[in-house]
């Protein structure tokens, strides 16, 4: 397996409250891999750090070889964060376009960034008119726009209807299957089981890496549910 | 930096301007209706209306600017199109000078329309020609919404970055020598609006106010406000961060 993110030893503290401890975990090319976790647990800002917007404590973070951050990711890296990052007073095509600018891509590239979305039909309307969930596509087409070689998304299927949550997870793992690395965090469980490796994260630190069948299997669990409140249980027991 | 990054972005900037066309209406009409208001309530003086008409051309595109930018910079930066952008390839001197571009342009329409209404209808007369006077108004602009960038790294609300609009812009204005003659104020006063760029704008516009040809004080004026512009930009540049806590 290459490694396309290598984290060491990470801290993060945000003023005196430490976010992320001893955070070590390795992703590895073009696999899905979930982060997960409940809210407040340190998910986003771990998905920061890797992205390199973060400022760290301590620790050491490689991604796709270069330091977290490095000018030659920004070519290579697409983020898509929680709360859509898109321009309400644009249309859909307008902000794909826009986007695509920056990394050099034309109209067809961004026409077809919108269709993988499941946009097209509403390519002309305005973002703020759109619903949550549509946003929420927008905001993932202006990263996929990019053909980006590692791909960070955080909660992307929240707010999606079940047949387009379907959709997306199956675009994801095509793009995988294409050698594109996702890493997507999710606080749905069911969404836990399409992931083919798991890191799951729990005030701050790191309690679980591994497949879903090992996790199942270590816990003697039958769903991921279980095999979390396991883990978590058995630490607190300690 | 790259040119096309730079022209991709001010043309986004523009094509969200032109979705918000109440925010159009406002700085494209609103100067020209106060330049009317003012000349009538000098109606019976109106040479007064002569020097202050002129210096308020120079005035409306530095506040107007200054106001526009400092609220879309903030939504950039809570809406987190800011940081996206910034996890590009983009430059930070693309997304400014996208900016600049983008509002100067805007600045220039609004003080093309408010100098047509002082000039063809409020009979104002300069001795030295219109353009002189669209290009201190568009050098004004920049210097507005460098400001206004800048200062809306220290806002957390568009409420709050509306109030630096008194607090940065309107003691420019007090002490420019377009409400009293500066050498009329307290002596510290007047050093102060010594350093104060919008003083060198107003200037400016008093020299072609009074004489047909472009000066050397005006050049001289008008290199000192592009001066501060570009200072302020720079500043501007200094608060687009591509990593925070």
């Amino acid at each position: 397996m290459t490694t396309a993110i290598d984290i060491e030893s990470l801290d993060i503290r945000r003023g005196r409250r430490p976010v992320l401890r001893g955070v070590t975990c390795r992703v590895g090319v073009g696999s899905v891999t979930g982060l997960l976790g409940p809210s407040g647990s340190g998910k986003t800002t771990l998905m920061r750090a890797i992205v390199g917007v973060q400022k760290i404590r301590a620790g050491r973070i490689t991604v796709l070889g270069s330091p977290a951050g490095h000018r030659r990711l920004r070519r290579r890296l697409g983020y898509v964060t929680q709360s859509p990052s898109v321009y309400p007073d644009l249309s859909v095509y307008a902000n794909v376009r826009y986007f695509a600018s920056l990394f050099a891509a034309g109209a067809a590239a961004s026409r077809s960034a919108i269709a993988e979305v499941g946009l097209t039909d509403a390519s002309r309307q305005l973002v703020g008119n759109l619903s949550g969930g549509q946003r929420a596509r927008v905001s993932l087409a202006c990263a996929l726009i990019a053909r980006p070689e590692l791909l960070i998304l955080d909660e992307p299927t929240v707010g999606q209807d079940p047949v387009l949550r379907d959709d997306l997870w199956q675009h994801f793992h095509r793009l995988a299957a294409a050698g594109t690395t996702l890493l997507v965090s999710s606080h749905v469980m069911d969404e836990a089981a399409r992931c083919q490796r798991l890191l799951l994260i729990r005030e701050g630190r790191l309690v679980a890496d591994d497949t879903p069948a090992a996790l199942r299997e270590a816990t003697g669990t039958a769903d991921l549910e279980q095999a979390f409140l396991h883990i978590i249980r058995e630490l607190e027991g300690k | 930096m790259s040119i096309r990054m730079t022209l991709s972005t001010a043309g986004r900037i523009l094509r969200q301007l032109v979705h918000d066309r109440r925010t159009i209406a406002l700085v494209v009409a609103v100067p020209a209706l106060l330049l009317v208001l003012l000349r009538y309530v000098m109606d019976s003086q109106p040479h007064i209306f002569q020097s202050v008409g002129l210096s308020m051309l120079g005035v409306f595109p530095f506040i107007s600017m200054f106001l526009v930018t400092s609220v879309a910079m903030l939504r950039e930066r809570t809406s987190g199109t800011l940081e996206r952008a910034l996890t590009t390839p983009v430059h930070k001197f693309d997304l400014i000078c996208g900016y600049a571009l983008a509002f100067t342009l805007a600045a220039v329409v609004q003080s093309v329309i408010a100098s047509a209404v002082a000039y063809w209808w409020l009979d104002l007369d300069t001795d030295g020609p219109a353009w002189l006077v669209i290009v201190i108004a568009a050098a004004n602009a920049v210097l507005g919404l460098a400001l206004g960038l800048f200062a809306s790294a220290f806002a957390n609300t568009e409420f709050q970055a509306v109030q630096f609009m008194p607090a940065i812009v309107l003691p420019q204005v007090l002490l420019c020598g377009l409400i009293w003659p500066r050498d009329q104020m307290a002596d510290w006063l007047e050093k102060i609006s010594d350093v104060l760029p919008l003083t060198y704008a107003v200037d400016a516009l008093g020299e072609v106010g009074s004489h047909s040809d472009a000066t050397r004080t005006l050049w001289w004026d008008l290199a000192i406000v592009a001066g501060c512009a570009v200072a302020a930009l720079i500043l501007g540049a200094a608060t687009l961060r591509r990593r925070t806590a």
